[in-house]
């Protein structure tokens, strides 16, 4: 029952926002942060109650769940569950939910009621979509996401906004369609070979295609999911959308809906088609190396201060994308942590981004310079966070890259090598962030006033997360280490973990996982 | 005719008697209150009384009608339709300045030949059915007869309506003379045999084709939609793009369930062409529109080439995907022309995109039904556009329609372009004086029955799209009678097969 509250909350929370809006624009804030709080707290017991189950892998598939009955007469039911996997991205979800309600504090003046109606309602979406377990309860929530965060551009965004939020929502509705026919194929797939017409996704696993459908089948569902993870070609709608989004939006973006596409690859393709991957996994490693050194060079060249963390996210996306195909469990490892490490260090570049934006009202590059002497705690921020970015040791996506880069290296050396330039290009383009933002000549003299108590605390907050992440990211890899050990098992059974010769076998208590033990492999380890 | 054939056509009856008793209602006094309260309890009544002929059904009267549950499901969307027509005009009407009542008399009249069409066995009836539908649409579409723009499209209407009525009848004429029956079940049964697979009785159907698709505003029968959409007072226009369509499609799929259209590979690709072009044409012409009633004409095409997918993957699936579709196609479009409606009045009709600029900032309560019916149009998880959506590319996928169910999705992004106009701009921020001046004076008047009929229609929206199971369940009992009656047809049986 308490991951539909996590979902309900949000739901009503945004009703009473909207309610409420018309009395008084502070009553929408508070009904938004008291919704998310809540779920905080329901997250956070989540992981107290579970925290022995997660470290070793137990038989279980899932850590909480819950079933009822939808449409039975299409084998459709209300089912969600939680694993260590999805359990991190819940509560990344209600931890950047929480700070971009506190975000939009004073940015969103105007129709505060719908603009926090669609805030938690876009968040109950990507909710549901990290615990749906019933394809079309997936697909449901899929669609669901876009409508508020359409809106959340729509009407809050900056100049271009109309633009930005049409493409979005065409990129990802049209994507999305390609995957409603994939699942819809995948059904009668499964119910004309067994009898057994259902959406659950433990019943679908395992479906036995023909090689021909299961490439299609993986076409159709790596589409959608590489539309919202922003993978090369098909990237384009993000630097849009971020950039024109009100700051939560872009929070939310890239922090969150990004996640949504890497989760669809993690919990539904790999499994799904171990077969075809053979075919599709060393495509989506080249799109991920394409992507982290496009990403990269487009962001250099930006003078839109969001358009650059936008692109940013394009170039660490890659990454993960190329963890994912790496398709062995260090490298699941690593995208994971990637994102994680990324929903953050993003999310505080662009709350960084709004809180100057809010102040000086632009994000043109080309007019700041020397902003650290007006607001030196700003420029402290807006420096850790760059070199997050950069992946310095001892912040979070350096743990991640690292990790992801280690994975891959077994699946394709060249790849590996080509991908490690993107370190370089990534120190280049954040190095180069902050010279033009905080140091080098004063262009424009702005008066402005440094990060206030809210954002302070805001920040803080995000540094504690990067800091730990970095330093000691265990507890995140414990966490997911069984859900990628089952995942890993679909997705290459022939592939089998790491033999001992890895260095990296230490660090990676996931793979010790019982039920592969059962199965007679990973004994030897 | 027995009395227990009187009794299954009670729904028919109901809907021509009141339409009699209004019309001598009016030549006694004019009275619009009451006839307003009289319309809506009548039409309660009609959807009432289906549930008690559902106890005798499935039979067929006198081989003319069949009463079935198919029949009986499309019946209560026509006489639901009528209830939140009514309900939605009434602030419309009020402002007329004469001739308010007759409208009720007229839509009785068309609900009265939707529902001769659906439950239509004989080609006869569906030919009277037809006719019966369009003369009162005739009537309603050129209704405040001192408005030139709707005089203009009732008579476009009238025109190209006898026109397709005349290839109808000539299509059933061609049939005749091959199969030398009128029965659907005995031409179904003559094509089964063989005997009657002649170019003739094929281009007789064509004709048929023709004439149906007329009225459903398939491509390339469609190029009067959006002249008498947009022509037509609001009310009207909602009543044409359900009620006229509703009915239609109905007689159309029961014909050709009975004639298993599958079966013939060029009839089949006929209406496989005629679904794409439906779709492509629908939505890229209304990509081109600045007038929300013609945007909504061009989507009312498109939907119908969706339908058509669920009509060609036929089976049982396809039966209960094409119900489901077009009770999700009802509810919406009613609630969309529904807000036209209420923010119309009968000289000024809010049909300009500019006229809806900032809506939601000033009324937005009929902002949010606006958005809500037309995320049901592209198709939204929680609106019932979406269950009826996935409904679709179900059938399509079950029958390898692949074609078809790509042109559907692209169709169904490209929709999306127009359907967000919409709403980007009710979204905007209010632009000065001019909105309020000139839309204005209608939006003033309370529209206390409108809004109660799109609340519920809102209310209908999400629950079927959040609960579908009941209804689904209803359906499937509707598809059922259809495969039945299918079934035995094909076993040459006319008459009366109850039990």
């Amino acid at each position: 029952m308490i991951l539909l509250w996590i979902i309900a909350i949000l739901v009503l929370g945004g009703l009473l926002s909207w309610a409420f809006g018309r009395w008084s624009p502070n009553a929408p804030r508070w009904i938004a942060a008291a919704a998310l709080g809540i779920d905080v707290v329901l997250v956070l017991s989540l992981f107290v109650s579970h925290s022995g189950e997660m470290s070793l892998s137990s038989g279980r598939a899932w850590l909480v769940e819950l079933v009822r009955p939808w449409i039975p007469g299409f084998g459709i039911s209300l089912h969600l569950a939680l694993d260590g996997l999805s359990l991190l991205l819940v509560a990344l979800s209600v931890f950047l939910g929480f700070l971009s309600v506190l975000t939009s504090w004073t940015e969103i003046k105007t129709k505060t009621g719908f603009f926090y109606f669609n805030l938690l309602w876009v968040l109950a979406g990507i909710i549901g979509v990290f615990s749906a377990v019933d394809l079309f309860l997936l697909y449901f929530f899929w669609e669901l996401m876009l409508v508020p965060m359409y809106f959340l551009i729509g009407i809050w965004g900056h100049a271009n906004r109309i633009y930005a939020a049409f493409k979005f929502f065409l990129f990802t509705q049209a994507s999305g369609l390609a995957l409603l026919i994939s699942i819809l194929a995948l059904y009668f797939i499964h119910g004309s070979a067994t009898g057994v017409y259902s959406f659950d996704y433990a019943q679908l696993l395992g479906t036995r295609l023909e090689p021909a459908a299961g490439l299609w089948l993986m076409i159709g569902f790596s589409l959608a999911f590489i539309v919202k993870i922003a993978g090369v070609p098909v990237h384009t709608w993000l630097p849009d959308a971020h950039a024109e989004a009100p700051t939560a939006g872009s929070i939310i973006l890239a922090g969150l809906l990004l996640k949504t596409g890497a989760y669809g690859l993690l919990r539904f393709v790999l499994p799904f088609f171990p077969s075809a991957l053979k075919v599709g996994a060393p495509v989506g490693m080249v799109l991920g190396v394409i992507g982290i050194l496009y990403g990269a060079k487009l962001a250099f060249a930006q003078s839109d201060l969001k358009r650059l963390i936008a692109y940013t996210s394009v170039s660490h996306m890659g990454f993960v994308m190329l963890g994912i195909f790496a398709l062995n469990s260090l490298a699941l490892q690593g995208a994971v942590l990637q994102m994680i490490c990324h929903g953050i260090s993003t999310g505080a570049l662009f709350m960084l981004a709004g809180v100057l934006q809010e102040r000086i009202h632009t994000r043109d590059m080309r007019v700041m310079g020397g902003l650290w002497e007006k607001a030196p705690r700003l420029g402290a921020a807006g420096l850790i966070f760059a070199l997050a970015s950069l992946g310095l040791p001892g912040l979070g996506n350096f743990a991640a890259e690292f990790v992801t880069l280690f994975g891959s290296f077994r699946a394709s050396v060249t790849l590996t090598i080509i991908a490690s330039l993107g370190l370089i290009a990534s120190t280049i383009y954040a190095l180069s962030l902050v010279q033009r933002v905080f140091h080098g000549p004063r262009v424009r003299e702005w008066s402005f006033s440094d990060l206030g108590g809210r954002e302070l605390l805001i920040i803080g907050l995000l540094v504690i997360a990067i800091v730990w992440l970095g330093i000691y990211p265990q507890p995140v890899l414990n966490t997911a280490g069984g859900a990628l050990t089952r995942i890993q098992e679909y997705a290459s059974p022939d592939l089998g973990r790491l033999g001992p010769k890895e260095s990296g076998a230490e660090r990676i208590p996931g793979r010790l996982s019982p039920k592969s033990g059962a199965r007679g492999r990973g004994g030897a380890l | 005719m027995s009395g227990m054939d009187l009794m299954a056509l009670a729904p028919l009856w109901i809907t021509a008697g009141a339409s009699i008793l209004i019309l001598m209602f009016i030549s006694v006094k004019r009275n619009f209150r009451f006839i307003t309260g009289f319309s809506l309890a009548v039409s309660a009544a009609a959807f009432a009384s289906l549930f008690w002929v559902d106890r005798m059904a499935p039979m067929s009267v006198a081989s003319l009608f069949i009463i079935d549950g198919f029949a009986l499901f499309y019946m209560g969307l026509l006489f639901g339709a009528s209830f939140l027509i009514f309900l939605l005009a009434h602030g419309y009407l009020k402002a007329l300045p004469e001739h308010r009542e007759e409208f009720f008399l007229l839509t009785f009249l068309a609900v009265l030949g939707a529902a001769v069409m659906a439950s239509s066995q004989n080609f006869v009836i569906l030919f009277l059915g037809l006719e019966i539908l369009s003369l009162s649409l005739y009537a309603l579409i050129s209704y405040p007869l001192t408005r030139k723009a709707s005089l203009e499209s009732g008579i476009k209407y009238l025109i190209l309506a006898s026109a397709s009525a005349a290839f109808l009848l000539f299509g059933i004429a061609l049939v005749y003379f091959e199969t030398g029956t009128l029965e659907f079940s005995r031409t179904g049964a003559a094509l089964a045999a063989g005997s009657s697979n002649t170019p003739i009785f094929f281009l007789g159907l064509s004709l048929i084709i023709v004439g149906l698709g007329f009225k459903l505003a398939l491509v390339p029968f469609h190029t009067w939609t959006p002249d008498v959409y947009q022509g037509a007072p609001s009310p009207v226009t909602a009543l044409v793009s359900s009620v006229s369509k509703g009915g239609t499609f109905a007689a159309l799929l029961r014909l050709f369930f009975v004639f298993d259209v599958s079966r013939y590979p060029s009839l089949f690709l006929g209406f496989a062409v005629i679904s794409a072009a439906s779709m492509f044409v629908g939505n890229l012409l209304a990509l081109l529109q600045n007038n929300v009633k013609r945007i909504l004409a061009y989507s009312s095409i498109s939907h119908f080439g969706y339908l058509l997918v669920a009509f060609l993957a036929g089976g049982r699936i396809g039966g209960e995907a094409a119900a489901f579709y077009l009770l999700a196609y009802f509810i919406t479009i009613i609630a969309a022309f529904g807000v036209v409606t209420v923010m119309s009045s009968w000289d000024r009709e809010a049909e300009a995109l500019a006229d809806y600029r900032g809506l939601f900032w000033r009324r937005p309560w009929i902002a949010a039904v606006f958005t809500a019916a037309l995320l049901s149009l592209a198709g939204i998880p929680m609106t019932a556009g979406f269950l009826g959506k996935f409904y679709v590319v179900a059938a399509g996928v079950r029958s390898s329609l692949w074609f078809l169910v790509i042109v559907l999705i692209i169709n169904s992004a490209a929709g999306l372009f127009y359907y967000l106009r919409i709403i980007v701009t009710m979204y905007l921020p209010a632009e000065s004086r001019r909105t309020e001046g000139e839309v204005g004076r209608s939006m003033a008047a309370p529209v206390l029955a409108g809004g109660i009929a799109l609340t519920v229609l809102v209310l209908l929206l999400f629950w079927f799209g959040i609960f579908p199971s009941g209804i689904i369940g209803v359906i499937k009992k509707t598809a059922g009678a259809l495969d039945y009656a299918a079934v035995s047809t094909a076993l040459g049986g006319g008459g009366r097969w109850i039990d």
